[in-house]
């Protein structure tokens, strides 16, 4: 009896220990979108570099103002939807975030991180910048960037939604969105978005665009890819 | 040494002033109406300055050589006429060219900064903020729609801010990053700061004012060749005042007239 | 003039100061006063120098590592630049030859013990000192120094951070150290005074009072209202940036996307007290070079000053027009176009004066038995760089030409000439004339003519250049130059920087015979130059009542020299009439 009882409670001991551990990620769901809006945007200008001649000769035609980037079929780019309520919580991630400075823009227009994950800087260009975000919870800094010098590595560590321009050339605008969860999607020129590693379950998401606002919505997250989409309210001025 | 010294002074007051006269690095050549006046002022200025550096400094220089044995024994001498005659010299010379400067200059001046501005001007808002300058064209109507420094929105183009929901007169005006005018046409420029003091300068057409946070500053001028020169910033207004520049563009009235229709279909 | 005063009485003195903190460091001895004046001018000049290097290597290496600091960006420059200028302008031109010289020799050339205000004159040094050690503290708070250059134009040194890196605290620990250090120089100016007033020996006339006692007395006027004005500039600048004050600032300005709350100021108004402390400033850093010439030449002439009276209403014209011209600062400021001619008339006319002095100078030297030791190579060279920098300065007074001048780089050569280079030959002709005196031994000539030689070539290889960049139309402040700007001026911008960088480094030489000859030069006599004036009727260095108690009778003026006399060819003062 004594032997049965023991070889059993080996088995059970080896099973457990043996037994791979089921991965989280296979269980995961995701939501996926599409951002538009309804009626008139405002147009977006040309952007002219006069005043930096080795910007502007990098534009065949002139890039135009990113306030406001649709796409086809009332798409909206640059809209970040990410989870408000209901997140279990999210481990910062260890790989850095990359913005780009190119052609005296910011690539990409809006770039979005977890608080505390690394953001790196570079500048690509023949001249010198300045970046400045301009946080309202987080220490305001702002850096020279002479052309050549290693990118500038940083990170926030509070939730923040960061407008942040150039010092030296006044058209280069973006904006760094800190947030405290790492469920986030941010939606590209087909207004599409997606956010994966979401564990099932109830959450609220919220989606944000720098001059339409903000919209939420709940959803409700299961084995099946879940569908949200938005629209927002444009108008021309 | 004392030779030295007094053969130093020689070469030194020669060569300088012969890379002065050879123009070597020199002003470039101007495109403005006050242009000529205010080159001849300079000229005329040049020489009388020159003439008195070479003669000042070679007078140092002979003195000195020529009290340069100090083992020799020779008297003292006193200046002839002791210090009247040089009194008298350094005030008549001076003076005279410094009324003569005086009478010139003030008019070149006022022609530049206090003549009234011809009806026909061309009216052109500027406005100078860290570290880039504006340009606005009233558009068809004429009028310049009201700026609203609480609507400035540098990343979406709108650099006056101005307010065309609501505001009939802004929805024409045409902003640009560069100043294009007519030839031979007078300009009337009014500047605004947005933030601290700039400067607008353009060496082409001998003219510069500060543009001053509070004040709208008007500053005319007429350009009198079709040409593409640089407007900088010469008032030091923050890290990237060394960058902060712009073109003017002398352009004629076709290819203006063109320009602006361009500039408006891109508003 | 013959009024005599009365003997000169200090209030109650007690022995000689015995204790190390009251002999060299908390001392009221007007000589020592002079000598950390002095110490303080040395570590100054060194720091600004250094810093003028640096500025320097970036314009001609823009993209080169400096030394320390790495590659240069915008704001470093700039900071750089402004805290240059500051502590130039301010902890030297206005330290060494008014403040340094003056303490230790002013006493001594009215035959006094010492200043009436001992007390202080102590405190204006240590109040300098505070001020100095506060300017250098913004180096070290995290955003540096500010960035607003030395004339700190409002708005941009008065909204605070939002305008630049060092705008910040920096700019604040610059205003406060500027209103400090005004303290203490009126409390220096009111001993200057009050010494050439009521403290001359018996005999001593104002007429009978060396050159450079008088430029230190019109220096100390010209001071006490223009620090006054300067520093109720800078109470109002530090409220607008601390308080939220408007004085400087108007309405709806927007700095860094953000619309400020001020309201109501005006930038012109901080430009108007700025420059009306900021012109006779320039006047204080030269009139005492000018004084220092003046009583310098003739000793080593051996021949009176010519036109003695004349020199001295020179020097007082300039200081009372030194008030009249401020405004060709502010041509082009935006103030009404008008007044600038009511500027630059009497901006013309004080090259009047200027003139005459030279030529004073100029006739003095004629027909001299002129000896060549350093001291009188420097003033023979301040001749030169004055004229050199007074004649620049005549384009600058005339508005029309001044509209394609204005910010460029002949500004930059001609207040370098003026202030950079005349005013420190007339601080080097000081300290090789009055170093034995001060120290007891002779500085090393040899080395001196070595360093006059070096840095006479020096400075007119580095700022005579720069007249050529300013007709071309180079601006100024610039922190490098794009290619497609100016690429014609970059060759001259690297002769620049060379000639800087060697010039800078043969002032070691200066400096290693300053140390040198302090401890192991020759021992120097009671008066090694065979000059007239009271401070060489008594030893070297002074003991510490000057005279040894003795009260002086003065019979003769400051300068009689190439006259037959028991000594030779010159009378001193105190000789018998």
């Amino acid at each position: 009896m004594t032997r049965t009882i023991a070889a059993l409670g080996v088995a059970l001991i080896g099973t457990t220990a043996w037994a791979p551990s089921a991965p989280r990620a296979t269980l995961a769901g995701s939501v996926t979108g599409t951002i538009t809006f309804t009626g008139t945007p405002p147009k977006m200008k040309p952007i002219d570099m006069a005043k930096e001649p080795s910007c502007a000769k990098q534009h065949a035609t002139p890039i135009e103002t990113e306030t406001v980037v649709t796409g086809p079929n009332n798409a909206l780019q640059y809209v970040v939807v990410y989870v408000s309520a209901g997140d279990q919580g999210s481990e910062t991630p260890t790989t850095p975030v990359h913005l780009e400075q190119k052609g005296c823009q910011y690539i990409p227009h809006v770039v979005v991180m977890h608080a505390g994950q690394s953001l790196e800087i570079a500048n690509n260009d023949q001249t010198s910048h300045n970046i400045h975000p301009l946080p309202t919870k987080n220490p305001e800094w702002n850096k020279s960037q002479p052309p050549g010098s290693p990118p500038i590595v940083t990170k926030y560590d509070n939730p923040d939604f960061i407008p942040v321009k150039c010092n030296v050339h006044p058209w280069m605008h973006g904006y760094h969105i800190v947030l405290a969860t790492s469920h986030f999607g941010l939606s590209g020129n087909d207004g599409t978005y997606t956010i994966t590693g979401l564990p099932p379950g109830k959450y609220t998401l919220t989606a944000w665009h720098e001059k339409f606002g903000t919209m939420t919505q709940d959803v409700t997250v299961g084995a099946q890819p879940t569908k949200a989409d938005f629209q927002f309210k444009a108008t021309p001025y | 040494m004392a030779k030295l010294f007094a053969a130093l002074v020689a070469v030194i007051t020669i060569v300088s002033t012969g890379i002065f006269v050879a123009r070597t690095w020199w002003l470039p050549p101007d495109i403005s109406v006050v242009g000529p006046s205010i080159d001849s002022q300079l000229v005329e200025t040049m020489v009388a300055a020159g003439v008195l550096f070479v003669v000042s400094q070679l007078t140092l220089a002979v003195f000195v050589w020529r009290v340069s044995d100090e083992k020799k024994e020779r008297p003292i001498r006193r200046f002839p006429g002791g210090a009247t005659p040089l009194v008298v010299l350094a005030t008549a010379l001076v003076g005279v060219e410094v009324l003569t400067l005086s009478l010139v200059g003030s008019k070149i001046w006022y022609n530049t900064f206090l003549a009234p501005v011809p009806a026909n001007a061309l009216k052109v808002d500027v406005q100078a903020g860290q570290f880039a300058f504006y340009f606005r064209y009233p558009g068809p109507d004429g009028t310049f729609g009201t700026p609203h420094p609480d609507k400035i929105d540098e990343g979406g183009g709108n650099f006056f801010g101005l307010d065309p929901a609501n505001d009939i007169d802004a929805r024409d005006d045409i902003v640009t990053a560069e100043l294009a005018v007519p030839v031979n046409r007078p300009v009337l420029l009014t500047m605004h700061a947005k933030d601290v003091i700039h400067s607008f300068y353009v060496p082409e057409l001998r003219l510069q004012q500060d543009f001053v946070p509070g004040l709208v500053i008007p500053l005319h001028f007429t350009a009198t060749q079709v040409a593409k020169t640089e407007i900088v910033c010469t008032q030091l207004c923050g890290l990237g005042h060394y960058n902060m520049k712009t073109y003017l563009e002398v352009m004629s009235q076709a290819d203006f007239d063109k320009w602006l229709k361009d500039q408006a279909a891109a508003q | 003039m013959t009024t005599v005063s009365t003997p000169p009485t200090v209030a109650h003195h007690h022995g000689p100061p015995t204790t190390f903190i009251s002999k060299y460091v908390f001392s009221t001895d007007h000589k020592v006063i002079g000598k950390q004046y002095l110490g303080l001018a040395l570590v100054a000049v060194t720091t600004g120098m250094v810093l003028s290097w640096y500025m320097r290597f970036h314009l001609a290496f823009p993209d080169a590592k400096a030394p320390g600091l790495g590659t240069i960006t915008p704001e470093q420059y700039l900071q750089l630049m402004t805290m240059h200028g500051t502590i130039m302008v301010f902890f030297v031109l206005t330290t060494a030859p008014f403040a340094g010289f003056g303490n230790f020799f002013l006493p001594l050339h009215t035959g006094a013990e010492d200043m009436p205000f001992p007390h202080f004159n102590m405190m204006s040094f240590w109040v300098t000192l505070t001020a100095f050690l506060v300017l250098v503290a913004a180096f070290v708070v995290p955003e540096g120094p500010p960035l607003a250059g030395w004339t700190a134009y409002a708005p941009l040194s008065a909204v605070g951070s939002g305008s630049g890196p060092g705008e910040g605290t920096g700019q604040t620990l610059w205003a406060i150290s500027i209103f400090i250090f005004c303290i203490g120089q009126l409390l220096g100016a009111l001993n200057f005074i009050c010494t050439v007033l009521d403290m001359r020996t018996k005999g001593l006339s104002l007429a009978r009072l060396p050159y450079v006692t008088w430029a230190w007395f019109i220096t100390s006027v010209i001071g006490l209202i223009a620090f006054s004005v300067l520093s109720s500039a800078c109470v109002l600048l530090i409220l607008d940036r601390v308080a939220g004050t408007s004085f400087f600032i108007p309405a709806g300005l927007v700095v860094n996307d953000r619309v400020l709350t001020h309201a109501g100021g005006s930038p012109l108004l901080w430009q108007h007290l700025f420059w009306f402390f900021g012109h006779p400033e320039v006047y204080i850093a030269i009139l005492p070079g000018f004084g220092i010439i003046s009583t310098i030449l003739p000793a080593f002439a051996r021949k009176p000053l010519l036109g003695p009276r004349v020199m001295i209403g020179c020097m007082a014209a300039i200081g009372f027009l030194s008030y009249t011209v401020w405004g060709h600062h502010m041509f082009l400021s935006g103030m009404n176009p008008t007044s600038a001619m009511g500027f630059s008339v009497p901006t013309l006319i004080i090259t009047i004066p200027a003139t005459i002095a030279t030529l004073l100078w100029l006739g003095t030297l004629y027909g001299s038995k002129y000896r060549f030791t350093t001291a009188g190579l420097f003033c023979l060279g301040f001749i030169s760089v004055f004229i050199t920098g007074g004649l620049s300065g005549f384009f600058l007074a005339q508005p029309s030409i001044d509209t394609y001048l204005h910010a460029t780089y002949f500004v930059v050569a001609h207040f370098h000439f003026v202030m950079a280079v005349a005013a420190i030959f007339g601080i080097f002709a000081g300290t090789y004339f009055w170093f034995p005196k001060m120290f007891g031994r002779m500085m090393n000539e040899t080395l001196g003519k070595w360093h006059f030689a070096l840095t006479f070539i020096g400075v007119y290889a580095v700022f005579m250049p720069m007249h050529y960049l300013g007709l071309a139309g180079n601006v100024r402040r610039y922190s490098s130059f794009p290619a497609e700007y100016m690429g014609q001026a970059l060759p001259l911008h690297k002769w620049i920087t060379i000639a800087a960088l060697f010039t800078g480094a043969v002032q070691l030489i200066f400096l290693y015979n300053l140390i040198r000859s302090r401890f192991a030069g020759e021992q120097a006599p009671d008066n090694p130059w065979e000059a007239t004036s009271l401070e060489w009727s008594t030893q070297s260095p002074p003991p510490w009542d000057n005279f040894g108690g003795r009260h002086l009778v003065v019979s003769h003026g400051p300068d009689e020299y190439g006259v037959q006399s028991p000594r030779g060819d010159y009378i001193m003062q105190t000789d018998p009439p």
